[in-house]
C-alpha cells in the first residue's frame, strides 16, 4: 500500500498540465471564499454558530436522527437505514426494480461514491446517469470525482472538448463553454424525459420538520427531485439537525465557503412527496439513511468532530497538499484534508492510512472549516492510533502503522533526549560523525543540500557567552 | 505583562545543533533589553517530532525533561513559534490527566515566541539603522496560524530603519517543511518547497528571514541545492546584526 501510494504522489506531481489546471481553479475558490467573507467578525461569529448547530445535533444524534424519521414518514417519506454501503446498494436497487426502472438520474451525491452505487446498479444491467455537469464529465472519462464539489476542476475546457468529441463523434468538435454545455444540456434533457427514478444527495436533513435540503447551481438536482416519479435521497446520518431556523446559517457558510456564493441558485427544500391535487413533484421520495462507521466515529468525543463536517470542500480547496497532489492520488472517495480525517476512519487505518501522513500540518484546513474542526490535531490522533499510542479507541485498523524499524527509531530518539547528559552526547556524536546526517535522511537531500552541523552548539556557545541558568 | 526582569531562553534542538548563532543573537537582544536570561543546560527538544508522528509516550518522556528544566515562574522565551506551538497549545493536551497536568498547564501559560516578546512584552524599538536592505518575511505556519504572531515578527522588522517587507505570490501557503513530512512525504515536500523558494526568489531580495529555523533549512537547502537564491537567517540574527552596528 505504502508502495502504491509513493507511486500515486510521483505521477501526480509529474502532471504538470493538471497541476496547472487546478492550481488555477482553486485559486480562485479561495478568493471568491475570500471576497465572501469581507468582514472577519461576522466570518467567526458564523463559524461559532455553524460549530454549535452541528456539534449539539451530533451530540444528541440519536433523538434527532428518530424526530427525522417520524416527521419524514409523516410527510410521506420513506426512510431506510442502512448500516453498511451493501446494505444501502440493495435497498436502493430494490426500489428500482420495485418501479421497473432501467435508468437512475442522479444528482451530485458523494455518498453515492461512497456507496459505490454507480457500479453497483450497473453490474444489474441499470442504466446510471450523472446529471450535474461536473460530474457528466467524469462519468464520461470513466474517472472518479476529483473535488468533493467541483467533480471535473482538474480539466481545462480542451480536455473537456477532446473528450465530448471522443463520446459523442457525431457533433461537432467545439471548445466553447456555452456549445459544450449545451451539449450536455440536450443528452440530459432526454435522459430526464425518460426518467422513472432521480436519486439526489442532501445537504442537510432537518429532523423537527422532515425536510431534506438540497443546494445546487444547475437545476439539474431539481429535475431529480421533481419530474421522475420516485425521488431517492441518500445521505450520512451525521447530516440531521434540529430545526429549520438553523438551516440559513448553515447553508450561508455551505455556499460561501465552497464557491463564494451568497446563495446558491437553487435550494431545494424537499418536503414530501406529490399530495393529491398537486400537479407536479415525485409520488415516491424515498430517504436512506448511511451509517457506514459514522456511529462508532460519533461515539468518540474528539474524534466524533469529523462528522461536523458539512462538505463545503473549502479545506480541499486552501491544503498545501492537495492544490499539488489533486484528487485521485489520494486513491479515497473523499480526499484532502477532510479525507485524511474521514476515510482512515471509515475504512480503517490499515487501508487509508496514508492519508494521515500526506500532511505538513499546516493548519491552512483549520483556520477556514466553517464549523471548525480541529483537523490538524485528529490527524495527530489518528497518527497515535496508528502507531497504537492512542486510547483503547475505535478506529478500526489501530496500530496497523506500527513498524519496528520506526519504534526503535523513536524509543531511541527519546532515550536520547530525556536525559541533558544523553543528549550532550548526542550532539558530541553528531558533530563527529556529521557526515553520516545526509544518509540518514537521505530522502530530505534530494530536493534540498543537507545542513551543516554547527562545530559549537548552543549550550556551549551561550556557556561560553555567560548566559547560565543561576 | 509587564516586562519581567528574567526570562528562560529555550534554544530548541535544531538551532542548538544546527543554527546557534541564531540562538546566540536573540538572547544577546533579550540581554540588551535588559533582561537577565537564563539558559538551562538541561532543556533538549520539545518533543515535537515524536509527538507529531503519533509516538505520544516517547514525546512526553521528554518533553517532561523540558518541564523539569524549566521550573520557575518566569517566562520562556522560544525562537521558534512551532516549539512554541508545541509547549503552549500541546502540552497541556500531552499531559493531560498525568501527574505533570498542572505543570504542563502552567508552562504553558507563561511560555513566548520570541518576535512576540520583543514586540507584544518588551515593545521594542531597535535604535537600529543600517544600509537600505528588501528582505522577505516567511511567517511559519505556527506562527501565523497556531499561535497568530506572525503580525509581531512583521512590526519588528518595520521597526528597523532602511528595512523594506517584500510579500511573496502565495505567502501564507506552507513552506512544505512539516517536520517529519519532510522525510515521510519527501516528494510533497519538495513540490512545496519548490513552488516557495520561487516565489521568494521572485520578489528579488537578497535576503530571506523567519521565525522558525526547520522552513529556514528547508528552504535555505532547497535554495543551495539549486545554486541561487537569497541568504537565508533567522530573524534575531538580522536584527542583532542591525542592533550591533549601531553602537
Ligand atoms: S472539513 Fe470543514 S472545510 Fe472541509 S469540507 Fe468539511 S466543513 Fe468544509
Amino acid at each position: 500500500m505504502a508502495a502504491e501510494w509513493r507511486t500515486r504522489v510521483a505521477d501526480a506531481l509529474a502532471n504538470q498540465r493538471t497541476r496547472a489546471n487546478i492550481g488555477r481553479a482553486l485559486d480562485g475558490l479561495v478568493a471568491k471564499r475570500r471576497a465572501a467573507f469581507p468582514d472577519r467578525d461576522e466570518l467567526e461569529r458564523l463559524r461559532d454558530q455553524g460549530q454549535a448547530i452541528r456539534t449539539q445535533a451530533l451530540a444528541c444524534l440519536p433523538d434527532l436522527l428518530a424526530a427525522l424519521e417520524r416527521n419524514c414518514t409523516a410527510n410521506g417519506i420513506r426512510v431506510h437505514w442502512a448500516e453498511t454501503c451493501d446494505q444501502a446498494n440493495r435497498r436502493i436497487s430494490d426500489i428500482l426494480h420495485r418501479h421497473e426502472a432501467r435508468m437512475l438520474i442522479k444528482g451530485k451525491s458523494m455518498v453515492s461514491e461512497e456507496l459505490g452505487l454507480n457500479a453497483f446498479l450497473e453490474a444489474q444491467g441499470i442504466e446510471v446517469v450523472e446529471t450535474d455537469l461536473g460530474e457528466l464529465i467524469v462519468q464520461l472519462a470513466e474517472e472518479r470525482p476529483f473535488h468533493i464539489l467541483a467533480p471535473a476542476i482538474h480539466k481545462d475546457r480542451r480536455q473537456i472538448a477532446e473528450l465530448f468529441k471522443a463520446r459523442f463523434p457525431e457533433l461537432p468538435y467545439s471548445e466553447d463553454a456555452e456549445a459544450l454545455t449545451a451539449t450536455a444540456r440536450r443528452l440530459l434533457r432526454e435522459k430526464f424525459r425518460g426518467a422513472v427514478a432521480g436519486l439526489t444527495g442532501v445537504n442537510f436533513a432537518v429532523a423537527e420538520t422532515g425536510t431534506l435540503a438540497l443546494v445546487e447551481n444547475e437545476g439539474n438536482g431539481r429535475m431529480c427531485t421533481t419530474v421522475p416519479k420516485v425521488h431517492i435521497a441518500v445521505t450520512g446520518i451525521e447530516k440531521v439537525i434540529a430545526r429549520l431556523d438553523q438551516l440559513p446559517t448553515l447553508l450561508t457558510l455551505l455556499t460561501r465557503s465552497a464557491t463564494g456564493q451568497p446563495i446558491t441558485t437553487y435550494v431545494n427544500l424537499v418536503g414530501a412527496p406529490r399530495r393529491t391535487g398537486e400537479l407536479d413533484g415525485p409520488q415516491e421520495v424515498h430517504l436512506i439513511l448511511l451509517d457506514n462507521g459514522r456511529s462508532r466515529i460519533c461515539a468518540d468525543p474528539e474524534l466524533r468532530t469529523t462528522l461536523r463536517c458539512i462538505r463545503c470542500g473549502a479545506c480541499l480547496n486552501h491544503c498545501p497538499v492537495y492544490v499539488r497532489l489533486g484528487g485521485h492520488a489520494y486513491g479515497t472517495v473523499y480526499p484532502g484534508p477532510i479525507g485524511g480525517i474521514l476515510e482512515p476512519q471509515l475504512q480503517g487505518l490499515a487501508a487509508a492510512g496514508s492519508l494521515v501522513d500526506a500532511s505538513s500540518l499546516c493548519g491552512a484546513c483549520d483556520e477556514i472549516c466553517p464549523v471548525r474542526i480541529p483537523i490538524p490535531r485528529l490527524l495527530n490522533r489518528l497518527r497515535a492510533e496508528g502507531v497504537g499510542a492512542g486510547s483503547d479507541s475505535q478506529v478500526p485498523g489501530r496500530g496497523s502503522r506500527r513498524d519496528p524499524r520506526q519504534t526503535a527509531i523513536w524509543r531511541l530518539w527519546a532515550w536520547l533526549h530525556a536525559d541533558p547528559g544523553r543528549y550532550r552526547l548526542l550532539s558530541s556524536l553528531l558533530s563527529r560523525t556529521g557526515t553520516l546526517i545526509p544518509r540518514l535522511i537521505r530522502p530530505w537531500t534530494k530536493s534540498r543540500r543537507p545542513p551543516r552541523l554547527a562545530p559549537k552548539g548552543l549550550h556551549r556557545l551561550a556557556r561560553e557567552a555567560g548566559f547560565t541558568d543561576d | 505583562m509587564r516586562k519581567p526582569d528574567a526570562v528562560y531562553f529555550f534554544g530548541t534542538c535544531l538551532i542548538d545543533l544546527l543554527y546557534p548563532q541564531a540562538g546566540l543573537s536573540a538572547m544577546r537582544l533579550l540581554a540588551r533589553a535588559g533582561i537577565r536570561v537564563r539558559y538551562p543546560q538541561g532543556q533538549t527538544c520539545c518533543g515535537q517530532p515524536a509527538y507529531n508522528s503519533g509516538y505520544r509516550d516517547q514525546a512526553r518522556v521528554v518533553a517532561a525533561a523540558q518541564l523539569d528544566a524549566l521550573p520557575a515562574d518566569i517566562p520562556v522565551v522560544v525562537p521558534s513559534a512551532s516549539c512554541a506551538g508545541m509547549f503552549r497549545v500541546h502540552y497541556p493536551r500531552l499531559f493531560a490527566g498525568t501527574p505533570d497536568e498542572a505543570r504542563a498547564q502552567a508552562l504553558a501559560g507563561r511560555v513566548y515566541e520570541f518576535t512576540e516578546f520583543l514586540v507584544r512584552v518588551l515593545d521594542l524599538r531597535p535604535v537600529a539603522p543600517g544600509p537600505p536592505l528588501a528582505v522577505v518575511l516567511h511567517n511559519s505556519c505556527s506562527a501565523h496560524r497556531e499561535l497568530g504572531v506572525a503580525d509581531a515578527a512583521r512590526e519588528l522588522l518595520d521597526r528597523l530603519a532602511n528595512v523594506r517587507v517584500l510579500e511573496p505570490d502565495h505567502a501564507d501557503e506552507c513552506c512544505g517543511f512539516g517536520g517529519t513530512f519532510a522525510v515521510k512525504e519527501p516528494q510533497l515536500s519538495a513540490a512545496m518547497a519548490a513552488d516557495k523558494t520561487a516565489a521568494v526568489a521572485a520578489t528579488g531580495a537578497p535576503l530571506l528571514v523567519g521565525q522558525d529555523c526547520g522552513c529556514l533549512m528547508n528552504l535555505e537547502g532547497t535554495f543551495r541545492r539549486r545554486g541561487s537564491g537569497p541568504q537565508v537567517k533567522h530573524i534575531a540574527e538580522l536584527v542583532w546584526e542591525r542592533v550591533v552596528v549601531n553602537i
